[in-house]
């Protein structure tokens, strides 16, 4: 049995009184006394050079402070990228500088020109409509493949062309797959887009400045994903702000889903403006602004090809892509269509031979970066795709393709022929669980139930892997990443017995409070309300790179079971001197040190109270105190995976898909929340069949959002999803880390799309409309009907 | 500016305002009450919901000034007395339906609302109902559960769809 | 938003002479007005709430007639007019959301004249009576395309009179994102014959379609319709769906109202 509040117990979130009584501080909550509210003045065209800006009429306004342009932030460098790309000819990728207010030229609708700070925000934006900015239109690319063609117009002039990196991997397979396909005895291929999506978080991003002259110190406040990596990149290469004088503060975050790893020009703008004017600055973000300005995800266009032999078995495996990278790189851009999305091309399967291609390109866009799964959802909805296709062509069961071809549990640890190694996993055991919970038996029953009401209805399946617990720091580092990607914790045990914790993952939804202090809880065998978790300050946490590709468990819980181990190997030694014994013979049992094999004991807080109070305590070898900090850098990526299954109903007569059933059998490893870990999954499945039925990021071709608002990007509501069965019964725990956990976070949007599609496609092709072969996300109905009648 | 009066959470409270001032702003800036949120500006997302004489109303789409003498409740109206969470916020917590916190508000505004008109929905009416507030976290399943429970209902039989 | 001075009347008469102020304009549940002055796409001088007006509020019948007050709100229409009109209470009752609901009005709505709302619909689709502070409008007058009606400067809608089917119903398809009409039809037959009413298909906003009129009116089941096509041309065509797609939804909800109608 588990402890009631320990690892494997659905707690109850600590942190949900304060956000159900409306006590939750976001940083749209905080007011600072003298605040003064900035309006960003965004480009309303894709592509134009700047001719002029005259802000004299908008700087006289009442309550205008100061208008801002480029020539402010003359000694400021611009949004750095963390991660460098290097393509197939060994040459580093095309970087553009991404200065924090348009310089000479406006790249995608969006682009901020001028800020303008006033006492209120209405006097900003009052002021903004009388600055005059002269702009000469230049023709924009939106089209990536337009964007490749010599005669394109360059986003950037001083490129050599629209193309940011033309990645092959594994360059050195090329040769061997191609061979393989001309040995096949059957090929099979699909040409598709993986729609740029929206992450759309319901908190839009804030950010407010403050200035200290006395102290020459910087506070931010905002709504980031890992403060300390905004305080790093911000400090150190915008702003030349060494990081003793700058303090970053994420606060209560609502939703992050990777919008809100980056850092954002915003930031860096009112951190700035606050010393200029020695007054704080704030801007808050509108749900509009955010679809211009925030960046987005996904936007992959792709033919994939897979070689099967006359037995059905893959043999190879080849794929080209177009990556859309928007107007300027991102944090993280340039990794999620390479590193995150390239190396995860094996999927589940044996396939022995694998190569990817992937163009990044320029577009008179809004920057393009990780949404939640970020590279891993747009390699699953290929693989899943076809797979299924090659079933349909080859007349064979989809099921038993995937079984056929599937690494067997014996294998693991797998290396696959793109670079990385799945330590565990049984995806046999996840597609049985699954297709058990799915109730197949009863499925024809069920459909001709539907038939008989008219509608069709189609069962589809995914199997997913993906790579999490981002991520071993030597290996991303040869791999481009300008960072670590280790994680911090501090266990500071006071003196009476309870337990601060000092994370540097970060918080916005997934309920770390809580199940950090269960794995805390368990480790000593306290109570885990004498333990609280704290994040999101860079001014009392260490150094950490906060929360994303599914890794605070995995990586930020690794490093709090690696403090905690350190503060109780320090405890026992004080035990030890309290209970005149040895300290390789006391052992920790719920809260209680004892010497093994006698009745002599001492508790949890005698321990600490003597760390503290040292007057009974060995000085001369240990120093007093009871306070441990751990860096734990992962030596792999964790590899959860899932089988998922969907039953949609397809109305034929207006081509609506509504989701009936879904089924998700996730190997996560260990779990430490149950109840946490399927609402993460149902959030998940929400966004993945969001992408599949209803979300779409569309621009016309002059660069204009058509779908800018929550009026035209369709975000999923309660009547559209339902009937979720969660399930992580199959676990096969990580090997390389101390809590054997995998990661839950992103899975439900990874693995959900290709199932949804394939569903659709089954219903389809049940009812006679064997035709259709693929039908794009978001299967609207539009979209679905005119497949039906094509 | 004009002075605008509400009975906002059982007690009086005003605030000068603009005729551009939204119940919405008037509650946060001008009575500091937070909780109240605001995700979006086409009246969709429903973070900003309130009760205005006992209806849900979307506090981003209404003005202060049009609200004049109006009784309001926004989610901090909605613990016991003794200020434990109420029937509809334990509810929420017992079946985690809520992540970021950031709907949540309206989530619980709305619900309220529902429940005093409908007081043992069944889950198409709930989804239904909720249709006007946008949660990305949650994929609404356990949203639902919560508003099932705190009707009363035993919510087995949707755990186990 | 860009600021304006707020007055809100007690009687129809402070408010007709309130909008004939400079850059006067009238506001009623605000669901549409309020998003579009947030994107400053409307920029009234004075806002005139007709919220505070008693007389403009409230579902009565008279006769054969449904009266409606123009600042009655939908959730009030979806319950009020339930016994006596429930055709036009389904359709209320699927408007926005229920928080929209709460505050638009049946007036708001027909003066905006949306071409993917509800109310239009049901308006045309029965031959109602749109009476403003001035005059009565016969719904076939009253809508002249997307976002324009016979209303003139300063007039105010005040009630809308109904003739009460001896069937009707509402069929919508959601445009998911909005949940305004992708495409919906409303029906009504009458002693007179059958009337249809489309909304959210067509660039020149609600239409009648006389053909599926024609033919339910000698037979009033979908049956009837089912050959019918409606032209593509001059429909909406956005990325909720092609023209073509629109044309095709007119056909299949028109069939869904005239069989839920009954």
């Amino acid at each position: 049995m588990p402890k009631d509040d320990g690892i494997g117990a659905s707690v109850k979130r600590r942190e949900d009184t304060r956000f159900l009584t409306g006590n939750g501080k976001y940083t749209d909550d905080i007011n600072l006394r003298g605040q003064t509210y900035v309006h960003f003045l965004r480009s309303d065209v894709a592509h134009g050079r700047i001719k002029g800006i005259d802000a004299s009429a908008a700087e006289a306004m009442d309550g205008v402070l100061k208008v801002f342009t480029a020539a402010d932030f003359a000694s400021a460098g611009g949004i750095p990228c963390g991660w460098q790309v290097t393509d197939r000819f060994g040459n580093p990728m095309q970087e553009p500088k991404h200065p924090i207010l348009a310089e000479g030229k406006v790249r995608h609708v969006g682009d901020p020109i001028c800020a303008v700070v006033a006492e209120t925000y209405a006097q900003a934006r009052d002021a903004a409509e009388a600055i005059e900015v002269d702009i000469e239109e230049l023709e924009p690319v939106v089209d990536m493949v337009r964007a490749l063609e010599p005669d394109a117009p360059k986003v950037h002039d001083d490129l050599t062309s629209n193309l940011c990196y033309d990645w092959g991997f594994v360059e050195d397979n090329k040769a061997a797959v191609n061979e393989a396909f001309e040995k096949a005895a059957h090929v099979v291929s699909l040409e598709l887009t993986n729609n740029r999506l929206v992450a759309n978080p319901m908190e839009p991003r804030v950010a407010v400045g403050d200035y200290d002259p006395w102290g020459d110190s910087h506070t931010l406040y905002t709504t980031s994903q890992n403060p300390h990596v905004i305080r790093l990149l911000m400090g150190a290469f915008v702003l030349n702000i060494p990081e003793h004088k700058l303090r970053v503060v994420a606060p209560d975050v609502g939703g992050g889903f990777g919008s809100k790893i980056y850092h954002y020009a915003e930031e860096a703008f009112c951190t700035y403006a606050a010393k200029v004017l020695k007054r704080p600055v704030k801007w808050t973000s509108s749900r509009s602004e955010a679809f211009i300005s925030d960046a987005h995800g996904r936007d992959h266009k792709t033919k994939i090809e897979l070689a099967l032999d006359a037995d059905h078995n893959f043999i190879a495996l080849r794929t080209e892509t177009y990556a859309n990278m928007g107007a300027y790189l991102s944090t993280f851009a340039p990794s999620i269509p390479t590193w995150l999305h390239g190396t995860l091309m094996a999927g589940n399967y044996k396939t022995p031979l694998i190569y990817v291609n992937v163009k990044a390109v320029f577009t008179n866009t809004v920057p393009v970066d990780a949404y939640r799964g970020a590279g891993r959802p747009e390699a699953t909805f290929q693989i899943e795709r076809l797979v299924d296709k090659a079933a349909r062509e080859l007349g064979v069961d989809p099921i038993e393709l995937r079984r056929k071809n599937f690494i067997k549990p014996e294998e693991f640890p797998y290396q696959t022929p793109v670079a990385v190694v799945y330590d565990t996993g049984n995806y046999h055991a996840t597609l049985d669980k699954m297709l058990e919970l799915a109730d197949c038996a009863g499925f024809e029953a069920r459909r001709a139930e539907s038939a008989a009401r008219g509608k069709l209805r189609g069962f589809g399946i995914a199997h997913y892997i993906e790579a999490c617990g981002i991520a071993p720091s030597n290996l991303v580092g040869q791999l481009g990443a300008r960072a670590g990607l280790y994680e911090s914790a501090s266990v500071r045990v006071n003196a009476t017995g309870s337990i601060s914790v000092y994370t540097g993952s970060h918080s916005h939804g997934q309920g770390h409070e809580t199940t950090f202090a269960q794995v805390v809880a368990d480790m000593i065998g306290v109570d885990a309300n004498s333990i609280e978790i704290h994040h999101g300050d860079t001014s009392n946490t260490p150094m950490g790179m906060g929360t994303y590709g599914s890794r605070s468990l995995a990586v930020g819980g690794s490093a709090i079971v690696k403090a905690t181990n350190k503060v109780i190997d320090k405890a026992k030694k004080i035990a030890a001197h309290l209970l005149e014994a040895a300290p390789e013979d006391i052992e920790l049992k719920d809260g209680k040190f004892s010497v093994a094999g006698t009745d002599k004991s001492v508790d949890w807080s005698g321990v600490t109270l003597a760390a503290y109070v040292p007057h009974n305590y060995p000085l001369e070898d240990l120093e007093p105190g009871l306070e441990e900090t751990a860096f734990y850098d992962p030596s792999n990526f964790t590899y959860p995976s899932g089988a998922y299954g969907c039953e949609i109903e397809l109305d034929p007569e207006t081509g609506k898909i509504d989701i009936l059933r879904f089924i998700a059998a996730d190997d996560f490893g260990n779990i430490v929340n149950p109840m946490i870990v399927e609402g993460q999954v149902h959030g998940g499945l929400a966004q993945g069949i969001g992408q599949a039925l209803l979300e779409n990021c569309v621009y016309d071709d002059q660069g204009q959002l058509l779908s800018g608002s929550y009026m035209d990007y369709a975000m999923p509501r309660a009547d559209d999803v339902r009937g979720f069965t969660v399930d992580h019964s199959c676990i096969t725990p990580c090997t390389h880390n101390p809590l054997g956990v995998k990661g839950c976070g992103e899975a439900g949007a990874i693995g959900s799309p290709p199932a949804v599609v394939n569903a659709a496609i089954d219903a389809l092709h049940r009812a006679g409309h064997t035709h259709v072969k693929h039908i794009d996300m978001p299967l609207t109905p539009s979209r679905v009907w005119a497949a039906m009648n094509g | 500016m004009g002075k605008v009066t509400m009975t906002v959470n059982g007690r009086a409270r005003s605030a000068e305002v603009e005729g551009r001032t939204l119940l919405s702003s008037f509650l946060r800036d001008g009575l500091e009450l937070t909780g109240t949120h605001v995700g979006c500006d086409t009246s969709q997302c429903g973070a900003c919901v309130v009760l205005v004489n006992g209806q849900a109303v979307k506090s981003c789409t209404a003005f202060a000034a049009d609200l004049d003498g109006a009784e309001v409740t926004t989610v901090e109206g909605m613990a016991n007395p003794d200020g434990s969470l109420g029937r509809i916020q334990q509810a929420f917590q017992d079946y985690h339906g809520l992540q970021c916190g950031y709907c949540t508000p309206g989530m619980v505004m709305s619900t309220a609302a529902l429940l005093a008109e409908n007081p043992k929905p069944t889950e198409e009416e709930v989804r239904h109902y909720l249709e006007g507030n946008i949660c990305r976290c949650t994929g609404y399943q356990n949203i639902v559960r919560a508003v099932m429970a705190a009707s009363g209902q035993d919510v087995g039989a949707l755990a186990a769809e | 938003m860009y600021n304006f001075d707020f007055v809100k009347p007690s009687s129809i008469a402070d408010a007709v002479a309130a909008l004939a102020g400079e850059d006067a304009q009238p506001l009623s549940g605000g669901q549409t007005l309020i998003p579009s002055m947030k994107a400053r796409l409307n920029a009234p001088g004075t806002l005139v709430s007709l919220t505070g007006i008693p007389e403009l509020v409230g579902v009565c019948r008279e006769g054969d007639m449904l009266v409606i007050g123009a600042a009655t709100t939908h959730a009030q229409v979806a319950r009020d007019a339930a016994a006596d009109f429930p055709g036009l209470a389904a359709l209320a009752g699927q408007i926005g959301d229920p928080a929209v609901r709460n505050r638009g009005t049946i007036g708001g709505s027909l003066a905006n004249n949306d071409p993917s709302a509800c109310y239009p619909a049901a308006a045309l689709g029965t031959g109602a009576t749109i009476v403003t502070d001035r005059r009565e409008i016969g719904a076939d007058d009253y809508f002249q395309g997307m976002f324009t009606t016979a209303l003139e400067e300063g007039e105010i809608i005040t009630a809308v009179r109904f003739p009460i089917p001896q069937a009707s119903a509402y069929a919508k398809f959601v445009q998911p994102a909005s949940r305004f009409a992708l495409t919906a039809a409303f029906v009504a037959r009458f002693e007179s014959g059958v009337r249809v009413a489309i909304t959210g298909a067509s660039e020149n906003g609600v239409f009648r379609w006389a053909e599926a009129e024609a033919a339910l009116s000698s037979d009033f089941s979908a049956d009837a319709i089912a050959g019918l096509a409606c032209s593509p041309d001059e429909m909406i065509a956005d990325l909720h769906g092609t023209a073509a797609y629109r044309a095709h939804l007119v056909g299949v909800m028109t069939r869904r109202a005239v069989a839920a109608a009954g």
